[in-house]
């Protein structure tokens, strides 16, 4: 840097003689002082719009969702919520270790966004609560559990753990466990598809919390800036561990950061399934011709960050009314109300997933442990790197 | 043999792997338009186009985090930092990304990435821009760090870097662009990595010495040559995975060893070859290893204090002289 500094000091030195000689031979006709190259404006102002999915915006109907196709969202809700229940019992039976973070209240988003993408060609980078995205692009229940337990079978081979379940061929490119590292790694494989002429989208999730990272901000203006096809998805669920929205963002209104980037921002509920469909379809098609946004998607854990949290700083009555509101009770009524389906269809489509889930416990259970010498293995392609013994 | 610049002798890499796979991209600050910060990427945007020759913002946790994405869905992105200094604003994704993810995912992924760029000191820059980052770097598991002392090494290493599915870190040097060497010619020229070179062979003394340190070693081994004593050099080009036998076998031989590397001395690669040298060869040693290496503090600007900084022919000699008992 300090050779080029001094190089380009030396070109405006000279630069500024020859300003200074041209004008003492009269050779430039000095413009008024009233007209500048660097023009600042008396004043400036603009308007931004922003997109908005509100909640009971859609029917399915207006998304072109058949029925099967509204049913199904139900079942990938329920075998969410089913599969993390158990998750919950197994942490505190101790089959499972780690951090454990929980989905249960954000089951919209990620069933939402998956009905609305080409599954098993566009691809999805997440953050490090990444068990429902995972089961929602359709990853074994059985090798997600098996991860969780610490086995051989597990999706990452009992490498990753919760935070890291990963699914190449589904196009799931992993749950990252540092917050916000994943948003750059997100642009990247959308940077892919672009180079290679593919139709494809990424989509980048990360939360309230991961958008103060230098890391959002340097990976948002690289995607608007090469028009890669990405949509940058915050899921706010109102609070990064601990600290709600208000108390980390100077403005708590996320995605109209949107207009620093010159790119479109959207907002959903992510308490309406439909809403979140619609809004990642908008996106993903603004994606697929070159044009990254940002959509932030609100949402609400009912759980604390991690098992280990109880959760304390919420308000008195708040997780209640939460709850009152939950998607998947919204989703189950319109079904009925609409006549898709009955309770009764709805109930034992409940069972089927929780019986999913009991085998899914059962192939995790009875899958072994890795074997010792795994723990050398998926580190590098080379086959015989010398590790130091 | 033709004569090549260090730095064309990267460019030569560069150019031959990129015309080979279209998946090989070069991204970077000012390697496109500005022709590189260094003219390491002089001519290459007319050659490839804006589409394989991408200038980025100042913004290398971006850059960076983009290439081990692209590398993820398929591609084999070049990474260049203007220099490693400016790396540690990225480390995030250098340390904690690019060797994890394949583990992690079980084996589902690989990063076939490239991050190259000057390391070290480069003159009267003060602290914050003459960092080596081998001894840092090559602490965390799946990464490769190469660091070549000489053109023909550059280019030979740094092709097989690009053809490599794992995440490899090329460590030039700035003031190393400009000189000259004779690169081989041969057709699709390459180099493995983890393989040590026996510079000069010796009987009296083993030198360890790697990049600018390399050159170092050489002018001590001439002048110790004036002297009688016979010194081997190895030049070890790769610092992970280290060529370790090759070091080895050269202290079984003359059962003393100096490391030179200005890396600062704290848990440095000359440490680490300290270790690995007690470890298999203690009964041949003849004498306790010494380490030539940069002081324990912060580079200097000071022109008297840089040249104290840096390890120096003279110190090399005095290391070769303390482990012989001679003087």
């Amino acid at each position: 840097m300090a050779n080029e500094t001094k190089e380009k000091q030396k070109k405006d030195a000279s630069k500024d003689e020859a300003a200074a000689k041209a004008a003492s031979n009269g050779a430039v006709d000095h413009a008024p002082w009233t007209t500048q190259s660097i023009d600042i404006p008396d004043t400036s102002s603009e308007t931004y719009e922003f997109q908005t999915y509100p909640v009971g915006a859609f029917t399915h109907d207006d998304l072109d969702l058949s029925d099967d196709e509204v049913v199904e969202m139900y079942r990938s809700m329920m075998l969410q919520r089913r599969f993390e229940e158990r998750c919950r019992q197994m942490y505190q039976r101790q089959k499972i270790s780690g951090f454990l973070h929980l989905y249960i209240g954000q089951e919209a988003v990620s069933t939402g966004s998956v009905s609305a993408i080409r599954l098993g060609e566009d691809t999805v980078i997440t953050a490090y609560r990444d068990h429902g995205i995972g089961l929602a692009m359709g990853m074994d229940p059985g090798e997600c559990m098996a991860e969780l337990f610490g086995k051989a079978d597990g999706c990452s081979r009992g490498k990753g753990g919760s935070m890291h379940f990963f699914d190449a061929e589904k196009r799931m490119f992993g749950g990252h466990g540092i917050v916000g590292a994943q948003i750059p790694v997100g642009v990247g494989i959308a940077f892919a598809h672009k180079y290679k002429g593919e139709e494809n989208v990424c989509l980048t999730y990360f939360g309230d919390g991961a958008i103060n990272q230098g890391a959002f901000h340097e990976a948002a203006n690289l995607a608007q800036l090469y028009e890669l096809p990405v949509v940058l998805v915050c899921e706010n669920n109102q609070y990064g561990m601990g600290t709600s929205v208000e108390r980390a963002s100077a403005e708590p209104d996320l995605y109209k950061r949107a207009s620093s980037y010159r790119m479109p921002g959207a907002i959903a509920s992510g308490m309406d399934v439909f809403s979140v469909h619609k809004a990642i379809k908008d996106a993903t098609e603004m994606a697929r011709t070159g044009q990254p946004s940002l959509l932030e998607v609100r949402t609400y854990r009912y759980q604390g960050h991690s098992i280990s949290d109880p959760a304390k700083y919420r308000a008195e009555g708040e997780l209640d009314d939460r709850q009152s509101e939950d998607a998947i009770v919204r989703l189950q009524r319109y079904i009925v109300e609409q006549g898709i389906a009955s309770d009764e269809d709805l109930e034992a489509i409940d069972e089927e997933v929780k019986q999913d889930v009991l085998d899914a416990i059962d192939f995790a259970e009875n899958s072994p442990e890795p074997a010792p010498e795994t723990i050398y293995e998926d580190i590098y392609v080379q086959d015989d790197y010398p590790f130091i013994a | 043999m033709p004569e090549l610049q260090f730095r064309e002798a990267i460019r030569a890499a560069m150019v031959e792997e990129m015309e080979r796979d279209e998946d090989i991209f070069l991204m970077g600050e000012e390697v496109a338009e500005y022709n590189g910060a260094y003219k390491v990427s002089q001519g290459m945007l007319d050659q490839f186009g804006s589409e394989r020759v991408i200038d980025t913002p100042i913004s290398e946790l971006g850059f960076a985090g983009l290439g081990i994405g692209a590398a993820m869905n398929g591609l084999r992105p070049i990474i260049e930092f203007m220099t490693w200094n400016f790396s540690f604003v990225a480390f995030d994704q250098v340390v904690n990304n690019a060797p994890n993810i394949r583990y992690m995912s079980g084996g589902q992924f690989k990063i076939p990435i490239v991050f190259r760029g000057p390391n070290g000191a480069a003159g009267q820059l003060a602290a914050t821009h003459n960092n080596s980052v081998e001894s840092l770097y090559s602490n965390f598991p799946g990464l490769k760090v190469v660091c070549p002392s000489n053109p023909d090494d550059a280019k030979g290493l740094l092709k097989t870097s690009i053809r490599d599915d794992d995440p490899v870190l090329f460590l030039e040097s700035e003031l190393m662009y400009g000189m000259k060497g004779e690169v081989s010619d041969a057709d699709d020229y390459t180099l493995p990595i983890g393989t040590a070179r026996i510079a000069r062979e010796g009987d009296d003394v083993t030198i360890v010495a790697h990049s600018k340190s390399y050159w170092r070693a050489m002018e001590a081994a001439e002048e110790l040559a004036k002297e009688g004593y016979d010194a081997e050099v190895i030049d070890p080009r790769t610092i992970k995975p280290l060529d370790i036998e090759t070091i080895v076998q050269s202290v079984q031989k003359t059962n003393r060893c100096v490391v030179v590397d200005e890396s600062n001395p704290f848990a440095s690669f000359a440490s680490e070859i300290a270790f690995q040298i007690q470890d298999q060869a203690f009964d041949w040693l003849d004498a306790p290893l010494v380490r030539v290496t940069a002081p324990d503090t912060p580079a200097p600007y000071a022109g008297n204090l840089m040249d104290e900084y840096m390890p120096s022919a003279k110190e090399v000699i005095q290391a070769a002289k303390r482990v012989m008992y001679v003087d």
